[in-house]
């Protein structure tokens, strides 16, 4: 499976945890294909931090370069959304009324602690709203492909990259598996696309029980 | 009232070496552009920098960090912009990563007057950084400092003479609270009006706290999404 795919599986995956009412963040990455596989009847209201509350899809004509997305890229207002500045934004966030974030992530452990702001020496993307998101969200939702392109694992005991937040995490989404983050752990609750248990065992550093329904 | 409208040359002659220069902006959008330009033709150096974000190599304050010429940077990320990241590994900009609603809190904390505030947001990560902890009753909280600049950069949709301003879409971001926290705050506005001309129920920003204005003749870059597929985001546009 190439990356392309399984950026796909797990956006597909995802837009099953978004359900009518809820107030949705997406941060960068593969978060921001969620919105391709919502079904048309659910209805929800997407924040972006850079200060829209009720954001609309790709304009078709006429971008505007003073209304964009929080990765920069062009967007629209759905009928009664509104803009506001950065502190308002965040005041969303931290006191959370973003019910779902829904982040990248470059690692997972066992106990919800989220890695995605830096690989030393490699990529210096920096923090953005991830801490806040982390901090304030009901609910939680990290994204990443299972492994690194080399094999080794992304779901750890302990995250070896630098943290953005702990505990915080309360679901992980991979094109293998569907991780809940419990008191007592990790428990696996679904395998995607055929993956085996097997399979599972083999890529994941961490621990894990498994739901009833895969018993 | 005032008329504070001036020109890009006498903005040219307030800016000087070493000085904090606070600018509005996410991902360039909001960032003034021909303020950006006349900082880069003004062979100023070793500013400090606070700003959302990096902008990309040929946008925003981008454009001013790829020349070398700020000495640091606080920032909530540099990921639009490599070369920002470039110098920072080779020790050339210190960048300091600060959460971006926590930097737009001290950057209103300093606008505001205040003495900056206390959070759990960061602690224990790389980002607490040597701020000072506080316990209070049974929890630790973080100390973050407010931010004051210098100089501050910001971008209006419409400004009235003596600075009152209206800002456009997401182009308002952090533009209000940068705006407070300048020593000497300059807004780069699409439209310049006469007094009476704004309705006064839709100002957000009250002319107070701006100490001069110049007309804007808009955006001067592409945007990434504007750019040819080929050219990666990565990829620095020649000159």
């Amino acid at each position: 499976m190439d990356m392309g795919d399984a950026r796909q599986i797990i956006a597909r995956r995802a837009a099953l945890e978004v359900k009518s009412g809820m107030v949705v963040n997406l941060g960068i990455g593969i978060p921001s294909l969620v919105p391709d596989f919502l079904a048309p009847e659910v209805d929800v209201l997407f924040q972006a931090e850079n200060g829209i509350l009720g954001m609309g899809p790709t304009p078709a004509v006429n971008a505007d370069g003073n209304l964009s997305n929080a990765a920069g890229y062009p967007v629209t207002l759905l009928t009664g959304g509104c803009y506001f500045d950065s502190a308002t934004s965040f005041a969303m966030i931290r006191r959370g009324r973003v019910d779902v974030s829904i982040l990248g992530a470059l690692q997972v452990s066992a106990d919800g602690t989220l890695a995605n702001w830096i690989v030393p020496g490699k990529r210096v993307p920096g923090v953005g709203g991830a801490m806040e998101l982390a901090f304030g969200a009901a609910n939680l939702i990290a994204l990443m492909t299972h492994t690194e392109k080399d094999g080794r694992p992304k779901i750890m005991r302990t995250c070896t990259l630098p943290v953005t937040a702990y505990r915080c995490v309360k679901k992980i989404i991979t094109e293998k598996a569907v991780f809940a983050v419990t008191a007592e752990g990790l428990r696996l609750e679904e395998l995607l696309e055929g993956t085996s248990l097997e399979e599972v065992r083999q890529c994941t550093e961490a621990p894990f029980t498994l739901s009833p329904q895969l018993m | 009232m005032t008329n504070k409208v001036t020109t890009y040359d006498h903005v040219a002659s307030l800016l000087f070496d070493g000085m904090t220069l606070l600018f509005g902006g996410f991902g360039g959008v909001g960032t003034p552009p021909g303020l950006v330009d006349t900082l880069i033709q003004s062979n100023v150096r070793d500013v400090h920098l606070v700003g959302n974000d990096a902008g990309f190599p040929w946008v925003g304050m981008g454009k001013f960090i790829v020349l070398g010429r700020a000495k640091s940077l606080v920032a909530s990320h540099i990921g639009s912009n490599p070369v920002a990241g470039e110098l920072m590994t080779a020790g050339k900009l210190q960048v300091e990563f600060c959460p971006q609603g926590i930097l737009v809190e001290r950057i209103r904390s300093g606008g505001v007057g205040l003495n900056g505030f206390l959070t759990e947001i960061g602690k224990g990560t790389h980002l607490q950084y040597d701020k000072p902890l506080v316990t209070i009753g049974d929890k630790q909280f973080l100390y973050e400092a407010p931010i004051t600049g210098d100089i501050a950069f910001v971008y209006a949709r419409k400004a009235d003479t003596f600075g009152n301003l209206v800002f456009d879409k997401t182009a308002r971001n952090t533009n209000p609270f940068v705006a407070m926290a300048g020593k000497v705050t300059i807004v780069e506005a699409d439209e310049i009006v006469e007094p009476g001309a704004l309705d006064p129920e839709e100002v957000v920003v009250p002319g107070i706290f701006v100490t001069h204005i110049v007309p804007s003749s808009g955006y001067n870059w592409k945007w990434i999404w504007e750019m040819p597929d080929k050219l990666s985001r990565d990829e620095r546009p020649s000159k």
